[in-house]
């Protein structure tokens, strides 16, 4: 078999990675905004005492392993009726972004819990002796130490989420999964099914590198 | 300043009704700007107990009140308050690893929401009273143990706390550090008269600092009083354990070796110096005038924080009467004696 990229509809391509990378980076930031808090509620009831965090937990536990044990194609499909309440409509790049960020908050809620599991019991201790309320203990404390610990688990996410984008061609969402789908394995155009792969690649690579980058200049230990 | 009343505290133990208990009815007063040490073995409940002062262990019945504060009775937020006022030292410092010398400094003030102008001026005075002007912007990991309890004590003073808790501050710490940490800690309770709490299993922190000692074990307070008399006179067989830990000189031996020194016109005993006295050439001026020759079989002379002391044993040689007479003297001077054979 003999590969010809003369054949390639570099346009096409372009327009695919700029898709990915609007879902990813959408994705990204609500799978951040709701699932930080989910992390941190997960880790102050799981720890606490108090007769009231038990039955928390064991419900917030329990949505979240829902969640995270529906595989991504079959949560997307089984969604689609609360994507069209909250977009309007289902295909497309906005129509993805809902299923992306339903899957990946319960899973990044998790990575921040381990997270903050991490930071040292002592320090807490010490801001409670000094008299932080919880809420100081979130803000000052508990975020600040695990930042190399968080941004590692943002790092994990976003590789994910750019894996998940590619199934979202299923449902008519666009990217370059959709591209190498439609491309490569409907037509047998193998060409563009390699160039959507290595931009693919080359899109982890880069956000592993950031990830990275940012996790050393945040080390402090 | 501080009082504990009937303290008790049982931790819940799994699969059982009530787990073992902690502390005992304990009952502590410690005066304002005293230097109090509570000396025991791990596991003896001291670190529960220095918790249960500031709640961080909220103990399962008693009272704490603190610089005439319930603070068994205030609402979680009241308590808040109070805690700002105690500060705390540990023996793993846990300093904030993300933050530099002076934000961990500046995070007590920052958590009772002080101007920034006020911070700068007193966090910029903490890191010159504990001398570490060079290091302001450096992180922990940068530092040395003693330079990390330092940041630890320059945090715990940033409120101006009346109180200051030190869990087991020095025991990660060489005895070279640890010294200078010990006078660090007599400094500041001289220059702010702020009174301390500290725990410890090494009887010499507490001959170097405290003016106050109880020991604890198994949960209750086995004895306290003054450092010099529970020091010199111990009662309780632990207590007498952790002053022999620290004597470890093993070729002292015990007072009854003594016994065979003592003849028909020659009698052994041991003097006991505290204060002043120890340092005044009493021995010689009394038995001189009494015509009584001596001998010194074994002795320790040192200091206990300020207190001169001293314990010897000595043969007095003489006639029975004039040996009797200058252990009467002796003992006119302030002296304790105790004849051994």
């Amino acid at each position: 078999m003999k590969l010809d990229f003369s054949t390639v509809n570099w346009e096409e391509v372009s327009t695919a990675t700029t898709d990915t990378l609007t879902m990813m980076l959408f994705s990204v930031l609500f799978t951040f905004i709701i699932g930080l808090p989910l992390g941190v509620l997960l880790y102050l009831t799981g720890k606490s005492n108090r007769a009231a965090a038990k039955p928390v937990y064991a419900v917030v536990s329990f949505i979240v392993n829902i969640l995270r044990s529906v595989p991504f194609v079959i949560l997307m499909i089984a969604i689609i009726p609360l994507t069209r309440i909250i977009i309007g409509t289902s295909i497309g790049v906005e129509g993805t972004i809902p299923p992306l960020v339903i899957a990946a908050a319960p899973f990044f809620a998790r990575l921040v819990e381990t997270s903050l599991r991490e930071v040292d019991r002592g320090v807490i201790e010490a801001a409670q002796a000094m008299g932080a309320s919880t809420w100081q203990i979130v803000r000052k404390v508990l975020l600040p130490e695990a930042m190399p610990g968080l941004i590692a688990g943002t790092t994990i996410t976003a590789v994910t989420l750019v894996t998940y984008t590619a199934m979202s061609g299923m449902i008519g969402g666009g990217g370059l999964g959709d591209l190498a789908i439609r491309y490569g394995y409907h037509r047998y155009e193998f060409e563009v099914m390699i160039v959507s792969i290595v931009v693919m690649v080359l899109l982890v690579q880069v956000l592993q590198w950031i990830g990275d980058a940012l996790v050393r200049k945040f080390t402090r230990k | 300043m501080i009082r504990l009343e009937h303290i008790s505290k049982q931790y819940d133990a799994r699969g059982k009704a009530s787990g073992p208990l902690a502390l005992d009815d304990v009952s502590l007063t410690v005066a304002d700007g005293e230097i109090f040490g509570i000396i025991g073995h791990s596991g003896a409940g001291k670190s529960t107990l220095l918790r249960s002062i500031n709640l961080l262990e909220r103990p399962t019945s008693g009272t704490v009140t603190v610089d005439g504060v319930e603070l068994t009775k205030l609402t979680q937020g009241g308590l808040q308050q109070q805690r700002r006022k105690i500060g705390m030292i540990f023996q793993h410092f846990n300093l904030l690893s993300s933050a530099t010398v002076f934000d961990n400094i500046a995070f007590p003030l920052q958590l009772a929401h002080t101007t920034k102008e006020k911070v700068q001026a007193k966090v910029d005075d903490l890191i010159r009273l504990v001398g570490l002007e060079e290091h302001r912007d450096k992180y922990p990991a940068q530092l040395s143990g003693g330079q990390k309890q330092r940041v630890g004590i320059a945090r715990a003073l940033a409120n101006d706390p009346k109180v200051l808790l030190c869990d087991e501050a020095t025991s990660a710490l060489d005895p070279q550090t640890t010294n200078a940490i010990l006078d660090l800690l007599l400094d500041i309770n001289r220059k702010f008269g702020i009174t301390i709490v500290l725990i410890t299993h090494e009887m010499h922190v507490i001959q170097a600092i405290c003016d106050r000692v109880a020991v604890i074990h198994a949960g209750a307070i086995a004895e306290q009083g003054k450092v010099i008399d529970v020091f010199l006179k111990p009662e309780h067989p632990v207590t007498r354990e952790f002053i022999l830990e620290e004597r470890n000189d093993a070729e002292l031996q015990p007072w009854a070796a003594f016994k065979t020194q003592a003849t028909e016109h020659s009698r052994v005993v041991k003097i006991n110096y505290l204060g002043d006295v120890t340092y005044a050439p009493v021995l010689h001026q009394v038995l001189t005038a009494a015509g009584v020759g001596f001998a010194i079989l074994q002795g320790t002379i040192s200091r206990m924080k300020d207190v001169p002391y001293g314990q010897l044993v000595v043969r007095l040689d003489g006639e029975k009467t004039a040996v009797e007479q200058s252990l009467l003297s002796l003992r006119d001077k302030g002296l304790e004696v105790e004849v051994i054979a």
